[in-house]
């Protein structure tokens, strides 16, 4: 085999090769993705689970929210983040979702939830498909307006079909809270926020296996530079549909739990702006790392929350009360983008940087 | 070190592109046989990177064939060339900046893996061992181009000399039977080069080499054979030393001698 003579020095910032013993952190990363994913998701089910014992109905309502949220974004992440692809419109996927939890609830009570969104899933994966495939050979801005077109146009059609999908008002039902079983252990409340966030942290482990892995790698080569990944191998027109059928799936289930916990589909709720929020809370949580997802989806919810008791505080008017949580996050994410471009994550990666440095 | 003469590995007969009202390649041969290295040379705007162009699928000829072990390549795309066996070099690094140079050689490597798509979206089956097995792979060919010190770094913070053994690592590290070289020497110091050299003769041992030069001193080291292309013709072909002798070529880089060494 050749050796090359002259072997330079490779620069600084990275960590000398080969420690001599191989810390905690680098033999968890060492685990098989199949051990080491699902590990993670169970001890954070339990966190959140030992959390809504502590808050009330309200409390459980926005945990769940951050949990539906987190996937949403998290497949926004995947999509955005590593196969650098823009969609505007993946509140469309959540609506599609939603309506579909909504109509499989009032029209076949007898199905399980976990059948619900098992379905869900498959329904918006094949939206996925077709979008995607469509989609396929635009590219940023172009692509960015083709699904901001659905986000805006779809909600509509619940207009048109009043009958099936209860038009502006949308679709009420209700679902079966706690098994009996658990009656005085867990509240309804709590049920639902465990449910939502067993399928939200389901939906992630799947994600984060794909993207530790050579799918995830392939989408990030395409990313960075389309004729040299294609020339390394990697299929990119099929890659990239891949990557809007995984991400409209993880909207769907989305959409699907929000429905769920709510109770409600409505038209309203899946406006633009929810699509530009996605994107936006992307952002701030910080592109490229999943971690980022979680961050962003904390903040989409108790931006709005902390808003909303501040202007209460200050018994502000109305007006200036419904504003304040938009001013705050939009604040808030110009100041971090700001300081730190790869959002709150790339913050805290950072202190924890400094403070290892510190020591 | 003369040419082979087994049946080649890749062979192009009568390639013929027209741009427009320019012809930029008129019926043009080359054949590269296993083990050899084969230096395509000629002054800018010869046709040297639209020939490549042909061969990766880029472009589609107008006239002619490209045909791989014998058999005729058609409507081929560049991401086929990887499962074909066929690497290829760009003429920059075109490394991927966001990834890791470990990564970077991993996205080379992924034809090795044998996991199929379910293990890759589930986690399940082969996904793990294919992990494990794609980052041995390009650890030992960042090891074999010396730049195993760089396997965690990102390109962007590394020297030069070091990006151009992360990409040749790219390229070389699913063991290719054909490596398609677009001047691999642009931007290197005299010592990379010397190093260079004696990686792409240790490439020709094992795989087919396409160069393309314009490096002389190179090119006259480590080829085996030489196809000289002017205006998208072949205007000489033969070993280093029947090109250095020929006048034709001589003639055709008079005044385009300066040029040597720099960016096509």
């Amino acid at each position: 085999m050749v050796s090359l003579r002259n072997h330079e020095s490779t620069g600084q910032g990275e960590q000398p090769r080969r420690a001599s013993a191989p810390s905690a952190a680098d033999r968890w990363r060492a685990l098989p993705a199949l051990v080491r994913f699902p590990l993670a998701a169970a001890a954070a089910f339990a966190a959140v689970l030992a959390l809504t014992f502590v808050t009330g109905p309200t409390g459980d309502l926005r945990i769940g929210s951050v949990g539906y949220y987190m996937l949403a974004i998290a497949g926004l992440q995947l999509l955005i983040g590593y196969s650098g692809q823009i969609s505007l419109g993946h509140g469309a996927f959540m609506f599609l979702g939603a309506y579909t939890m909504a109509l499989l609830v009032l029209h076949q009570p007898a199905l399980p939830l976990w059948l619900n969104m098992l379905i869900t899933v498959v329904l918006s994966c094949a939206a996925g498909v077709l979008v995607g495939a469509a989609t396929a050979r635009l590219h940023g801005p172009y692509l960015a307006g083709a699904t901001l077109a659905l986000a805006v146009g779809l909600p509509s059609v619940t207009v048109r079909f009043p009958e099936l999908l209860g038009g502006s008002n949308g679709l009420a039902f209700s679902t079966r809270g706690a098994p009996p079983a658990l009656a005085g252990v867990i509240t309804n409340t709590q049920w639902q926020a465990a449910a939502v966030w067993l399928t939200t942290l389901i939906g992630l482990v799947v994600l984060a296996t794909i993207s530790a892995g050579r799918l995830g790698r392939r989408m990030r080569a395409l990313r960075d530079d389309e004729s040299a990944a294609g020339l390394a191998g990697v299929p990119v027109g099929r890659t990239k549909v891949i990557a809007f059928v995984i991400s409209a799936g993880a909207g769907g289930l989305a959409g699907a739990c929000q429905a769920y916990l709510l109770g409600t589909a409505t038209p309203s709720s899946f406006t633009v702006t929810l699509s530009l929020s996605l994107l936006a809370a992307l952002v701030l949580g910080g592109l490229g790392s999943m971690w980022g997802a979680f961050f962003g989806a904390v903040a989409l919810v108790y931006v709005e929350v902390w808003g909303e008791d501040l202007a209460h505080a200050l018994s502000l008017d109305s007006n200036v009360a419904n504003n304040l949580p938009i001013v705050f996050f939009g604040v808030l994410l110009i100041l971090v983008i700001l300081v730190w471009p790869q959002g709150l994550h790339g913050m805290l990666r950072s202190l924890a940087g400094l403070v290892r440095r510190g020591r | 070190m003369t040419t082979t003469t087994s049946a080649p590995l890749l062979a192009a007969e009568g390639i013929t592109v027209r741009f427009g009202g320019l012809t930029a390649l008129d019926d043009v041969g080359l054949a590269v046989a296993p083990g050899t290295v084969v230096g395509l040379i000629g002054p800018n705007g010869a046709g040297k990177t639209t020939l490549f162009n042909v061969v990766s699928g880029i472009v589609r000829p107008q006239r002619g064939a490209v045909s791989w072990k014998g058999r005729r390549l058609q409507r081929h795309r560049p991401h086929h060339l990887a499962d074909l066996g066929i690497a290829r070099t760009l003429q920059g690094l075109n490394l991927f900046p966001g990834l890791s140079a470990l990564d970077n050689v991993m996205v080379g490597a992924d034809r090795l893996a044998r996991g199929g798509a379910l293990a890759m979206l589930t986690g399940l089956g082969r996904y793990h061992s294919d992990e494990r097995r794609l980052r041995e792979r390009a650890m030992a060919a960042l090891e074999e181009f010396g730049a195993a010190d760089a396997a965690r770094a990102m390109p962007g913070t590394l020297p030069f000399g070091v990006q151009k053994r992360v990409a040749l690592a790219r390229a070389v590290v699913a063991e290719p039977e054909l490596l398609l070289l677009d001047e691999p020497a642009s931007g290197l110091s005299g010592e990379d080069i010397a190093a260079l050299g004696e990686a792409i003769r240790s490439f020709g041992a094992r795989m087919g080499v396409l160069l393309v030069e314009h490096h002389m001193d190179l090119v006259m080291d480590v080829c085996d054979h030489i196809v000289v292309l002017n205006f998208g013709e072949v205007i000489a072909t033969g070993t280093p030393a029947e090109i250095q002798a020929d006048p034709v070529v001589a003639q055709a880089y008079l005044g385009a001698a300066e040029e040597e060494g720099e960016h096509g």
